[in-house]
This record gives structure tokens, sequence and C-alpha cells, in this order.
């Protein structure tokens, strides 16, 4: 916006001025194409792919959202191509990229193995790789999301707090896993065993892959609450997943006593539930602002001269802690205010 | 026949009795009707679901939208209320004419076109999927609306103590059994599953019957997407990516109904939704690692499809009929 403002700030200038004197505008440096020309005409007419895990979820659907407005903005080419949760049908999709050779490709990682090879090639064929939010074990050029061992570091702290020492818990901790090979799982889980194995009074009492399914979640907390009806806290992976075991633990009546932990994107869904009492805390990853983390390092990577897989960067957004107290003065995204 | 259809049902029942055995010694807290209830009502969905599945099964039919008529139509009406402001009435009764439409289709392909059931329904699965994702809703988690009283009622009210899910489950037990037992419909499905041929020549009305199955069970997966909604308080399309259809197919052939049609019945599939149930439980409390859960219940399937061959062999009279033989 501040770009466009001062863009046509500069314009009205330039016309202003070129009434009186053109020659002298340009003398004046006001149509500023030292910065503008390499800026807009080398973002004019470049291609962009993305290949999300799949469309029609708030996080993808809200970085979309935000890449595509950019892109029309600045005239480059922006393609989604869907794979539908489908690593396979992604594998296929990232081939036919190869083929293509657009000027990059926006990865997100169904897990940390399966398009590393692919992404590699991509590189090598010069095209500019930037994964999101779900890395792979190789780097490619840039890397923009959550830090999830952080994510998971937070978590896990904050389950402690609720039910570790002191506390006079039980001390009880489930686990509910999304999918066991995605990134965000296994750092995350990386995390948790790491926490709760320096605080002995944590006992694991389930561990267990909800598989991003809400009504999985809802199953394993039930069975996990009859076998441990003194249950204190639960951590999960996905706050659209965990919100099962949020219903589950309601129906239990016992949402004072057992506290949920998850990550989430940060929207409007995420932070009914926290008001509904079926979740207590999401670490949010807040979307909109790694949807313009995306779109200023997209515009790095177009103009910068390097070439593809020469400079490797990373960008872990920003968390923010969402509870109860947080979601009653602070405003959620929802889908259609990014469009 | 009769007799050795009876082991099947015989072998999976005494298999669950024992686990529930094992288990109860094994792992406290098991046997608590607490826990008994947590387990039927974690299999509830899944049982509804084999209910519509063995329909069209015993009648020789498969259907593998099954998962995808349910998750689109109730995606739909859960997001017609919540975000299009129709009320639920209406938007319930959209999703119905929805089922009946897919059900209709799915019919007349396979009756009127002899297209195989198998084949029909595994492209209407990705054509109904497809019409979901491309114009009925924005976003693949719908949540239920808030202080609905069909959806409350549905999710948390219960019957002497047992969730209206199981009542649901057994309510719909008890009407595909009479169905089958006691009307005339009923008696034609097995006609039909037995020998296609015969039923025909019999003077039976094949085609318009595979119609009517096909929409009864689309309609039961609307109910059992209204009832899942309602218990996890919203639907995620992704339960169509994931193995439930699978899960439905061994519920039912775990029970001991044929693949070759004309077999079993709604007992069946109550035996064989109680021996997934305990098995899920127990690997549950067990803390089974996701991928071995995986293992150990496809190992299961493998066998009972392997049990069912050998038991209920293919009739050479009656199987390489052009529809519906699987």
């Amino acid at each position: 916006m501040r770009m466009f403002r001062s863009v046509a700030l500069a314009l009205t200038l330039a016309i202003g001025a070129s009434t009186v004197s053109a020659v002298q505008a340009e003398d004046k440096g006001l149509d500023n194409h030292v910065k503008l020309d390499p800026y807009y005409s080398g973002l004019k007419g470049k291609k962009v792919v993305f290949v999300p895990l799949a469309m029609g979820f708030d996080l993808t659907e809200g970085w979309a959202a935000i890449m595509k407005r950019q892109a029309a903005d600045l005239g480059y080419d922006f393609e989604i191509r869907d794979p539908n949760w489908s690593t396979d049908a992604g594998t296929r999709a990232i081939t036919a990229i190869i083929a293509e050779k657009p000027d990059l490709a926006i990865i997100h990682n169904p897990d940390l193995q399966s398009y590393a090879r692919l992404e590699q090639r991509m590189v090598q064929a010069g095209i500019k790789v930037l994964q999101v939010n779900l890395e792979t074990t190789n780097p490619t050029d840039y890397y923009v999301g959550a830090d999830w061992v952080k994510v998971g570091l937070i978590e896990a702290d904050a389950l402690v707090k609720k039910c570790g020492k002191g506390s006079g818990t039980s001390g009880k901790v489930a686990i509910l896993e999304g999918q066991p090979t995605a990134a965000s799982n296994l750092y995350e889980l990386y995390a948790y065993y790491k926490v709760f194995g320096e605080n002995p009074e944590i006992k694991i009492v389930a561990d267990q892959a909800a598989t991003y399914d809400p009504a999985k979640a809802r199953a394993i907390t039930e069975t996990v609450l009859q076998q441990h009806p003194d249950l204190c806290g639960i951590v999960g992976n996905w706050d659209n997943q965990d919100v099962g075991a949020g219903a589950a633990v309601e129906a239990a009546g016992k949402s004072d006593q057992v506290y949920i932990v998850t990550s989430g994107g940060g929207s409007q869904t995420g932070c009914d539930n926290i008001k509904k009492g079926l979740l207590d805390l999401i670490v949010s990853y807040d979307v909109p602002l790694q949807g313009n983390a995306l779109n200023q390092s997209i515009v790095e990577l177009l103009l910068s001269p390097a070439k593809a897989g020469e400079i490797k960067s990373t960008y872990f957004t920003p968390l923010t802690l969402q509870t109860k107290d947080w979601v009653a003065t602070h405003n959620c995204w929802t889908l259609d205010q990014l469009k | 026949m009769a007799r050795i259809r009876l082991t099947q049902e015989g072998v999976v029942l005494a298999l669950a009795v024992a686990m529930c055995v094992v288990f109860s010694l094994a792992l406290p807290n098991f046997l608590t009707s607490g826990n008994i209830i947590a387990l039927v009502r974690s299999v509830s969905i899944l049982g509804i679901l084999g209910l519509g599945m063995g329909l069209v099964v015993i009648a020789r039919g498969i259907d593998l939208a099954l998962i995808a008529t349910m998750v689109v139509s109730v995606s739909w009406v859960l997001s017609l209320t919540t975000n299009s402001g129709v009320d639920l009435g209406p938007a319930l009764l959209l999703g119905l004419v929805f089922v009946v439409a897919i059900g209709l289709i799915n019919g007349i392909l396979i009756a009127y076109a002899t297209i195989p059931a198998i084949f029909t329904t595994l492209a209407m699965g990705l054509v109904v999927y497809g019409v979901g994702r491309g114009w009925l809703f924005q976003v693949d988690v719908q949540n239920t609306p808030e202080g609905s009283a069909l959806f409350e009622f549905l999710g948390r009210a219960t019957v002497l103590g047992v969730p209206m899910l199981i009542v649901a489950f057994l309510v719909l037990a008890l009407v595909v059994w009479m169905a089958l037992r006691w009307t005339r419909f009923g008696r034609f499905v097995y006609a039909m599953g037995d020998n296609p041929a015969a039923a025909r020549i019999a003077g039976l009305p094949v085609r318009p019957m595979i119609v009517a199955e096909h929409v009864i069970t689309s309609i039961i997966a609307y109910a059992a997407g209204l009832v899942m909604a309602a218990t996890a308080s919203g639907m995620s399309t992704r339960v169509y990516n994931s193995t439930m259809i699978y899960d439905v197919l061994l519920v039912v052939v775990l029970g001991g109904i044929g693949l070759s049609g004309g077999r079993g019945g709604v007992r069946n599939i109550l035996v064989g939704t109680l021996l997934v149930g305990v098995l899920l439980d127990g690997m549950t409390i067990m803390d089974v690692p996701y991928i071995e859960q995986n293992l150990i219940k496809s190992i299961i399937l493998l066998c009972a499809i392997v049990v069912d061959s050998i038991i209920n062999p293919r009739d050479e009279q009656t199987a390489q009929q052009e529809q519906g033989d699987i």
C-alpha cells in the first residue's frame, strides 16, 4: 500500500511537474527510475508456481489470497497446482514444473523426505525453490514458516506450567500427533519429549496420531480419558484437528481439568474454538503475517541475481500465543479479509 | 451353507470376545461401562456406514462413493447454514435432495448403463468430491452452526446414559434389519445378490431395485454424516482422503457378508463393528503407534477376505455376471 501510494505520489508529482517542464522533473529525479525500473520491470512477466498440500483450508487459502493479490498488483504470473493431499499427485506436479521452468516454485511439503530430491532437481534446473511452513531435510533458496521446534517447546512448556511440579495435578499428559511423517509433527515431537524428559513429574500416558482428523482426535481422547480420568493436559499438532479432543473433554465434563494446547494459523475458526472453551491455547503462526513474509521473499528471490540454490535463507515467522484473554481483546483473521 | 456361514460370524464373535477377555485382564479400566460406551461410540459411524455398504454388498454391488457422499453432502449443509445464512431446515432438505441425486445417478449408471458398480462408484466418489470442492464449500473444515438444537441433540443427548450416536446406530440397524428380514424389498435384495440372472428371469424388478438400493445407501451415508458432524462439532472433508472406505469394507467383510453377494445380514455388521471397536480401543489404550495400528488392521482385513473366499467360494454358475460382481 505504501509502495502504491509513493508511486502514485511520484506520478502525480511527475505529471504536475511535466506541465512546467518535463526535463526539470527528471533532473530532480522525482520519477525515481533508478529504483522503480529494476523493481517493476524485473518482476513483470515472471512466473511463480505454488504447490500446497491442498487448497481449501485456512492456511493455504490464506497464503494464496495474499500472494495472488501481490502477483496481480506487480504483474507476475502466479499459479496454484493443487495435489489435494496426495503426495503422488504433488510429485507429478513438481515433475511437470521442472519441465516448465518457471522462475520460482513455492512448495508446501507433506513430509521431510518426499519432495526433497525433486526440490534439488528443480534447483539444478535453475528454478528457485521457496519452502513454506513445512520444510524438507534439504534447505533450498528460502524457507518461510514456523520454527516447529520452537512451537513444540512453547506448547510443552505451557503444559509443564499447568501440569508440572507444584501444580497439584496428576501430571498426566496425552500427545495427539498429526500426520506422523510431517515436518511439523516430527520437530514438535522432538520438543515435547525433550521438555517432558526434563520434567520427570510429567507422565506421557498416550501418544497417538489423529492424522488431522477431528473425529479421530475425539475417539482417541475419549478412550484416554476413560483410562486416565485424572488427565491433566493434551498437547496436539493442529487446532483444526484438536477441536475433536476438546469436544471429548467437554463431553466428559472435564473442561476445567484438562488443559488443551495446540498450534494453528490463528484464524477466526480457531479463536471461536477458544471462546467456546474447546481449546485453551493456540500457538499461532499467523497466516496473514506469513503471507506478507512470503510476498517479500518472492520479490527478493525474483529480483536477486543469485542463481538457484546459491543462497539459502530462512525466515521463522513470529509466533502469537492465543488464549481466552488474548481472543477477548484481539481480532482473528477470516479469509474474506485477505482477499 | 447356512451352517458354514454361521462359522465365520461365530469365529469373529469368538475372536472379539476373546480379545475382550484378554484386554479386560491385561488393561485396567477396559471393562468399565464408560470405556465400553467410548468403544462402541468410536465405531458407531463406521457401523452406520457399514449398514449402508452391507445393503449393496448383499445385493452383489459395492459403493465406493459412500464416504464422498457423506462428507460432501454434510459439508454443504453446514456451509449453507454457517456461511450463506440458509436456515437449517431448508439446508437439510437440500442435502437430502443432493444425496438422493447421487444415489439415483449411481443406480441408473449401474442398472441401465450396466457399468460395474465398483467403477461407477469409484468414479462417482471423485465426481462428488470434486463438485463439492469446486462449488459447494470454500474450506474443507466446516463447523456446525452454534446453538443448533439438532446438532446439540445428536452430539450431546443421552438415552439412559447411552449417547445418541450409539442410539442412532442401533435404531438404524434395527430398521435395516427389519427391511431385510420382513419386507419384500429385503427378500428381493437377497435373491438378486444370490443370482441376479435367476432373479431377473423370475420377474423381479432388478434394475429399479439396484437404483433403490443406491438411493437408500446414500441416505444412510447422509445420516452417518450428520451424526458425525454433531459429535465432532464439525465435518472435515479430509475424511474422504483417509482409509475410511476400507474400514467400512473391513467391518462388512469381517462380519461375514460375502463380497460375492446374497449372504449375511445386519448381525454380521454388528459383529464386525464390535471386533474393530475392541481392536481399536485396545490398541489406543496400549498406545500402539499409528503405523503398527494400520498394519494390524490391514492384516486382519486380508485374513477376513481370505476366510471369506474359503467359506463363501464363488459359485461357478452365478459368478461372472455382467453386473455388480467384484
